[in-house]
């Protein structure tokens, strides 16, 4: 219990002598009671033991105060029905704060009462003397004090002159100067005061001094050291390995050189597993809805009218840049008869650009329609073509190479101005042919297909390799329906020998038009191929009727020139023209490259693929350069190929696409293709593999579909399927034009490309796919076997 | 200080035994060489004397006398490293491991072995 509450059975008989009686004078609200001090010690006095307050006697008698607290505990709070508050602080407590009291339960009251002791009443803060902490000598020296007293002067006028009447005089104005009249300040000399004080500022500053020399100026001159290692003669070396030295230090050095290469052959120590993790994950993760997805789509009225796109080339150097050749469709009789047909429209190749989708940024003249062509490795701005009535065509580009690199894109949405509207009907600046080839030599029917040769080797007449110097192509093959396959060489300068009157009579003096690039002009129309392969069969004396043709070292790379190693070719500094100051190199310097492969795939109208050798040998019977006899032919195709292309991963391996089917060849499997596919419901048309994933090619569809197959996913069907259009697929083409976007460009029957761009699934390859689908070619091989 | 005539005759039995001695040496080197060569990845093997000439290699010469006179400089360098932080110390092994491969150095006082090896994936 409460140290001074002390509880109290109160009987009537004190209750009536106190005037506390209960339900009476104190009840369960008000339940105070203040008794007098003397009235309780003589009610000890006159009852003794039997007065209530006798267990408290002696509280009540040290009690301070007048008059003592009774509260009456209805509740039995402390045991008894009253209690006796002992102190004077309690009892004020209890009776002052039953206003806030009352308004919360009697249990609260209570609480209150009891807590009352702790409340802290508020106490104003007390002042405190100053102490100083030394500001007051701050304040003193910041303050400003007058150090002298101030001067008062009190200024007056007379009394008798206030109120005087005033004179004023006139003056002209004009005579003053400025027409200003003013009363000027004026120094009274009569007058001083002496500054005694100044207060002025300093500030030090270093002091600057400007300098200056001229040194002896020299001429400049390019100094070079030219060194060589020093290497030891061949019997020092023999001194060397067999000294003791050596062997003791290869004793001791063996061991842990061997350790190290352990080391490094259990395993990868810098291998990150993390990042293996994830790569695998992003390759496995969520399909993308779309593969392929639309990026643009180019076609143009005038020119691709009733035309179907032929070939297309992405440009290698400039970003966005794609050509396209076409050509009249023709029916089968019509291609027939062809010196009937008559051109209505001139033929082009049309150069478009991502940045604008509706003009074309170059248009290229063709004498007839193009087959196909292709842009020269090392220069980007000669192209060649081949032409449907079998001359090859070539152009330069080289004075529109500024004006393809800055295309600019095309701002939609602006009304444009009157110059820019009369800049964009212009029509695209058209380039006419360099040189064609001369009838009489070419194909006899259309140049189905050409490629230029790589650079770090050139034929000569007798099908041998040479390296070449250069480093530029300057040979081309072409193929073609009548039989034989051509190889051209562009020379460098005019040919030497024109012995013959027959060649004189054919040379036409043909002015070119003043803008026509005169770089090839030696060859325009007297051009001759270099060597004609014609493809015989082995048993009879018919012959092949190549349409595609696929050579093994067509492996080349627009940026880099890959060296084969044994070649120690020169390097020509780059020159405005090059052919002007090249001279003819003479076959006899040139060294003979026995490595290079003469070996050649070829497809054919009939749907065979043939594969054979162009180099010639001297037939030892007749002395007659004969090409080899060692051809090989297979007939899985039905139709004509239309697609015969190496991978770019695997030199060996070759996809042909023809008719219902396409196959992989591996070169060395004779036994048939290593990879087949079955027959389909419609046509395959074209075909192409990716360039970045080993195992991942597209298949073009009559349907305008495009199959995309995943060897490593599935080799019976595509794994997934696209259309693209409602008419055949023409050609295909991908392209990498950064490392984020690859495209597909894709053409189809109406004359219409379009860019797609692959999705990056289909773009990444997996870790170790190389590996995996090498593995995949490899095992198809041996079930060959 | 006087020159001395050596007292050892050179007789042509003891010519004899002196290259047998040394085709014996030599066959040992050629076989710890060849066993180095033999391993898995190894590209190829380069023996270099003190002044950075390489005395046996199995590259082209071009391609030896550039790691060669490289790696020489490196090692001359590396060593003089380990040495300045603890003068007690000495390089005994260096490993550079590029994208493509990884050269192995192992220094010595008068001659330096370095092998070019293909870690496997």
């Amino acid at each position: 219990g409460h140290p001074e509450i002390f509880p109290l059975v109160f009987t009537t008989k004190t209750q009536e002598i106190f005037n506390c009686r209960v339900d009476e004078d104190v009840t369960e609200e008000n339940c105070f009671k203040l008794i007098k001090k003397e009235d309780i010690i003589q009610d000890l006095k006159t009852r003794a033991t039997i007065s209530d307050f006798h267990p408290v006697k002696k509280v009540v008698l040290e009690y301070p105060g007048e008059e003592l607290l009774v509260v009456f505990d209805a509740k039995f709070q402390y045991g008894q029905n009253f209690y006796f508050v002992a102190s004077e602080e309690a009892k004020e407590n209890l009776l002052k704060p039953p206003e806030t009291a009352e308004e919360k339960d009697d249990d609260k009251e209570e609480e209150n009462r009891e807590e009352t002791p702790e409340i802290h009443p508020y106490k104003p803060p007390v002042h405190k003397p100053w102490v100083s902490l030394g500001s007051e000598k701050e304040v003193e020296e910041e303050s400003v004090k007058d150090t002298v007293t101030k001067i008062k002067y009190m200024i007056s006028r007379v009394r008798r002159k206030f109120g005087a009447p005033v004179t004023f005089t006139d003056k002209n104005a004009s005579h003053v100067k400025d027409s200003y009249v003013e009363c000027t300040s004026y120094q009274d000399k009569t007058f001083s005061i002496k500054m005694l004080e100044k207060d002025v500022g300093v500030q030090m500053v270093p002091k600057v001094r400007e300098a200056s020399t001229q040194t002896k100026w020299t001429y400049p001159k390019n100094a070079a050291t030219q060194y060589f290692p020093r290497q030891l003669s061949n019997e020092e070396k023999e001194e060397s390995l067999s000294s003791e030295k050596l062997k003791e230090f290869l004793t001791s050095v063996h061991l842990r050189m061997e350790i190290a290469l352990q080391q490094n052959e259990i395993m990868n120590a810098f291998f990150d597993d993390w990042k293996a993790l994830a790569e695998d994950e992003s390759s496995s993760g969520g399909k993308p809805d779309v593969y392929l997805k639309a990026y643009q789509s180019f076609t143009d009225l005038r020119y691709l009218k009733d035309r179907t796109i032929s070939c297309i080339c992405w440009h290698p150097t400039i970003y966005g840049t794609i050509a396209v050749s076409a050509r009249v469709w023709l029916s089968y009789e019509e291609q027939v008869n062809l010196s009937d047909k008559s051109l209505l429209q001139q033929s082009v190749i049309l150069f478009w650009s991502f940045f604008d989708p509706i003009h074309p940024q170059l248009m290229l003249e063709c004498p007839e329609d193009i087959y196909c062509f292709q842009f020269r490795p090392s220069d980007p701005n000669v192209i060649a073509g081949g032409c449907i009535n079998g001359q090859v065509v070539l152009w330069d580009i080289s004075q529109h190479e500024e004006k393809l690199q800055n295309a600019k894109p095309v701002a939609d949405g602006i009304k444009p101005s009157l110059m820019q509207v009369q800049q964009s009907s212009t029509e695209p600046p058209l380039v006419r042919y360099c040189a064609v080839s001369s009838i009489q030599n070419s194909h006899k029917k259309p140049v189905t297909d050409i490629h230029w040769l790589p650079d770090y080797f050139e034929d000569n007449r007798m099908g041998a390799t040479f390296e070449n110097r250069a480093e530029m192509c300057v040979q081309l093959v072409t193929c073609s329906p009548d039989c034989s396959i051509l190889f051209w060489d562009i020379p460098a300068t005019k040919l030497p020998e024109q012995p013959s009157s027959e060649k004189v009579e054919e040379e036409e003096i043909f002015c070119m038009p003043p803008d026509v690039p005169d770089t090839f002009k030696h060859l325009d129309l007297c051009w001759k191929p270099l060597i004609k392969i014609n493809l015989h069969k082995s048993d009879t004396t018919t012959e092949y009727n190549p349409v595609r043709i696929s050579l093994k070292e067509l492996h080349y790379h627009y940026k880099t020139s890959e060296k084969v190693q044994s070649l120690d070719t020169l390097e020509v500094p780059a020159k405005d023209n090059p052919y002007a100051e090249m001279s003819t190199p003479s076959s006899k310097n040139l060294k003979v490259l026995e490595n290079i492969s003469t070996d050649f795939f070829a497809g054919t109208e009939d749907g065979e693929i043939v594969y054979s050798n162009w180099k010639m040998e001297i037939d030892s019977g007749s002395a007659k350069p004969v090409s080899q006899k060692h051809t090989q032919k297979y007939t899985i195709h039905t139709e004509t190929i239309n697609t015969l292309q190496r991978s770019p991963f695997f030199k060996d391996i070759v996809l042909s696409v023809g008719g219902r089917n396409f196959a992989i060849w591996k070169e060395g499997v004779t036994n048939g293709p290593i990879l087949q596919s079955s027959c389909s419901a419609g046509r395959y048309t074209a075909g192409q593999w990716s360039l970045t994933r080993p195992g991942v090619f597209f298949i073009g569809r009559e349907d305008g579909n495009i199959d995309i197959w995943d060897l490593l996913r599935k080799t019976h069907e595509p794994s997934h399927f696209q259309n693209i259009s409602e008419s055949m697929i023409t050609f295909i083409s991908p392209w990498i034009a950064s490392p984020k976007q690859h495209f597909l460009a894709v053409s189809d029957d109406l004359g219409v490309l379009h860019v797609l761009e692959i999705c990056q699934t289909l773009s990444h390859p997996s870790r170790n796919e190389h590996a995996n689908v090498l593995d995949y070619f490899e095992r198809e091989v041996k079930y060959l076997k | 200080m006087s020159l001395k005539r050596s007292s050892v005759q050179y007789t042509p039995s003891y010519i004899t035994l002196l290259c047998l001695l040394c085709n014996r040496e030599k066959a040992e080197v050629e076989e710890t060489l060849k066993r180095i060569q033999a391993h898995k990845g190894v590209i190829a093997t380069i023996v270099v004397n003190a002044e950075g000439i390489p005395i046996r290699t199995t590259l082209d010469n071009s391609t030896t006398v550039q790691y060669a006179g490289l790696l020489h400089q490196l090692i001359m360098k590396a060593r003089s490293t380990v040495r300045d932080i603890d003068p007690q110390n000495d390089l005994t092994f260096l490993r550079i491991r590029s994208k493509k491969h990884e050269i192995m150095v192992a220094p010595d006082k008068e001659y330096l072995l370095i092998v070019i090896q293909n870690p496997c994936e």
